[in-house]
């Protein structure tokens, strides 16, 4: 089969995020940005310039910075913490754990170039392991938006529904995926395609690319229902269980490890109340040198890589 | 980026209608009955770290008993002082300075580490009041108190902060961040306390990981540094209580671990050792003289 060509634009969601925050920083004094040096590439300069007060920037010290977002919450803020993912999540575990989730602060931990955004920087700055780690902890959800309309919609969701966040920002160009009539429901996954023989689920950068798969498998005479996972935890049990009843088949992908990533949450679930056959997709393993896009094709994270996937599984 | 302005925080000290003798006894009588009620719940519990408590008691007595501006009775009131107690091991030390001061009930402090108490082991501020953020692993105080001291500056009726660390704690890399920050920032309005008693869990400070020159290492970062006698309740009083200054404050409070009974005090081995019930007679036999 051949690739199929997608002539849609494609956006960085970090656009998207700026502009949502800054609307959001106009009507409520509370909302301030935290950051480690990251000004430029969690995009904040136009916050900072309009901002200056509200812009803490606590130099390279990502422990510091999200205790620092603790207790400004405590203090009636509500922080959007800012840094890039493998960073924030990595170095500062012990600080979202108990300062954050266990202490139940409402604050948006904001993972700038999730995923293997910064490719060939390599695994070092990748953040694979966040889905896992962060998913192990009491009291948090975790948003991840797959497109600029999802973006705006996480980021008021998250101003607006006092909680603790973990919020992956995109950095790697997505096309639009969300129906315009379609809002930002936590804990609801969004079915962007209905299909009867195989369900493909997504979550942020690969919600696009399953529906290009499911544009394959169509030609091959297979309906594939397309979920996108915009939050994965709390999971969306429900529209997970009713794809696996209903299509019998489940390929999960994520640009996170599998280990303990979206698939593996789904499995478990699965392998509980219905177990179902499955393919997991997503990193196995730190990567080798490549560009964001490169690496995406190494771990299958295509079009092709979940057309196949499902095939597997209905033949 | 700039450093924004910080307004500093004014006003009267709540004690002010206090002479200093009433103050002082006031501090006092809250410390005793803090020791008592301690050795209580360890006995109880079986559990505890008695000597860390029994360091920092007077140092938590000064400061609900005549510093903090804070209402038992309205425990989120917006302007109150914060207080973090970044060695969250001492926590029956501050669970019963809390109760002691009325923000629940002093029976509570019976069920001490009982299953399903809200008195874990470490501090939680989603079941006891007065407890502002949750701590226990170390090196987390100090930033959270950064952070509730920005949010201070932010807001038009500001509060102050005040966070006591423990002495070995400051070997936690995370502390340096935030007191570089703290100091970046001009946070007149946070009060840092370090429980110098000169003893982590395993070995004297200086002989594990030494902190000396420590009153120079906090100067050298932009604080303002005073050493006093963690146990002298007018030299807490008049430092704690000192207006804010155009830095951050680091108060060094000598103290004694285990300080108030004779056989725990200064010894390694009572870090987090349970007296025997002949042992908890004795203790209380000499915080009660």
């Amino acid at each position: 089969m051949t690739a199929v060509q997608n002539p849609a634009p494609t956006f960085d969601n970090r656009q998207a995020f700026t502009e949502e925050l800054l609307r959001l920083a106009r009507q409520d004094s509370r909302i301030v940005a935290v950051c480690n040096d990251s000004v430029g590439s969690s995009n904040l300069g136009a916050f900072q310039k309009e901002f200056p007060d509200r812009l803490i920037n606590v130099g390279i010290a990502e422990q510091d910075m999200v205790g620092v977002a603790a207790g400004l919450a405590n203090g009636g803020f509500i922080p959007f913490v800012c840094a890039a993912g493998p960073f924030l999540t990595g170095r500062a575990l012990e600080q979202i754990k108990a300062d954050i989730a266990y202490s139940n602060f409402h604050v948006v931990l904001c993972a700038m170039s999730p995923g293997m955004a910064y490719g060939e920087l390599g695994p070092t700055h990748h953040s694979i392991e966040d889905f896992a780690w962060i998913n192990a902890l009491d009291n948090m959800t975790i948003l991840v938006p797959a497109d600029e309309q999802q973006t705006r919609e996480a980021v008021a969701l998250a101003a607006g529904t006092p909680r603790p966040y973990y919020l992956r920002v995109g950095r790697f160009k997505v096309p639009a995926v969300t129906p315009q009539n379609v809002t930002f429901e936590l804990g609801r996954a969004v079915v962007l395609r209905e299909g009867q023989d195989v369900t493909l689920i997504g979550t942020g950068t690969t919600v696009s690319r399953a529906l290009e798969a499911a544009e394959l498998l169509a030609a091959q005479g297979y309906q594939a229902r397309v979920l996108n996972m915009a939050t994965i935890k709390p999971l969306d049990e429900a529209a997970v269980l009713s794809a696996a009843r209903e299509t019998g088949r489940i390929v999960t992908a994520e640009e996170a490890t599998t280990a303990g990533g979206m698939g593996s949450m789904i499995a478990h679930l699965l392998a509980v109340n219905h177990p179902t056959p499955m393919r997991t997709l997503g990193v196995t393993g730190f990567a080798p040198t490549g560009s964001a896009s490169y690496l995406l094709e190494h771990f299958h994270l295509t079009p092709q890589g979940m057309a196949d996937a499902a095939l597997e599984l209905l033949r | 980026m700039t450093t924004p302005s910080i307004r500093r925080p004014v006003r009267p000290a709540r004690l002010a209608d206090l002479d200093a003798p009433q103050r002082e006894d006031q501090s006092r009588a809250l410390s005793r009955s803090v020791r008592l009620s301690v050795l209580e719940m360890i006995e109880h519990a079986g559990l505890g770290h008695i000597g860390g408590d029994y360091s920092v008691t007077d140092i938590l007595a000064t400061l609900f008993s005549s510093v903090l501006h804070v209402r038992p009775q309205e425990h989120n009131w917006p302007e109150r002082d914060r207080f973090i107690l970044s060695k969250g091991h001492a926590a029956a030390a501050l669970y019963a300075t809390l109760a002691h001061s009325g923000f629940f009930p002093v029976a509570a402090l019976r069920t001490f580490m009982d299953p399903l108490s809200m008195l874990n082991g470490h501090p939680n501020r989603n079941k006891v009041l007065g407890i502002e953020t949750n701590t226990g692993p170390l090196g987390h105080g100090l930033p959270v108190a950064v952070g509730s001291a920005v949010a201070s500056a932010l807001s038009p009726q500001p509060w102050r902060t005040y966070v006591v660390l423990g002495d070995g704690e400051l070997q936690e890399g995370s502390n340096w961040e935030a007191i570089m920050t703290a100091a970046h920032r001009k946070l007149g309005s946070l009060t840092a306390i370090v429980d110098r008693n000169r003893l982590q869990q395993g070995a004297r400070t200086e002989d594990t990981n030494s902190l000396e020159p420590l009153a120079d290492k906090w100067r050298a970062f932009g604080w303002e540094v005073h050493e006093i006698d963690g146990h002298d309740h007018a030299a807490l009083y008049e430092v704690l209580s000192m207006e804010p200054g155009e830095r951050p404050r680091c108060v060094i409070a000598h103290t004694t671990k285990g300080k108030g009974v004779s056989f725990i005090e200064d010894r390694v081995e009572w870090h987090h050792k349970v007296p025997s019930a002949e042992q908890v007679e004795q203790a209380r036999k000499e915080l009660e003289a």
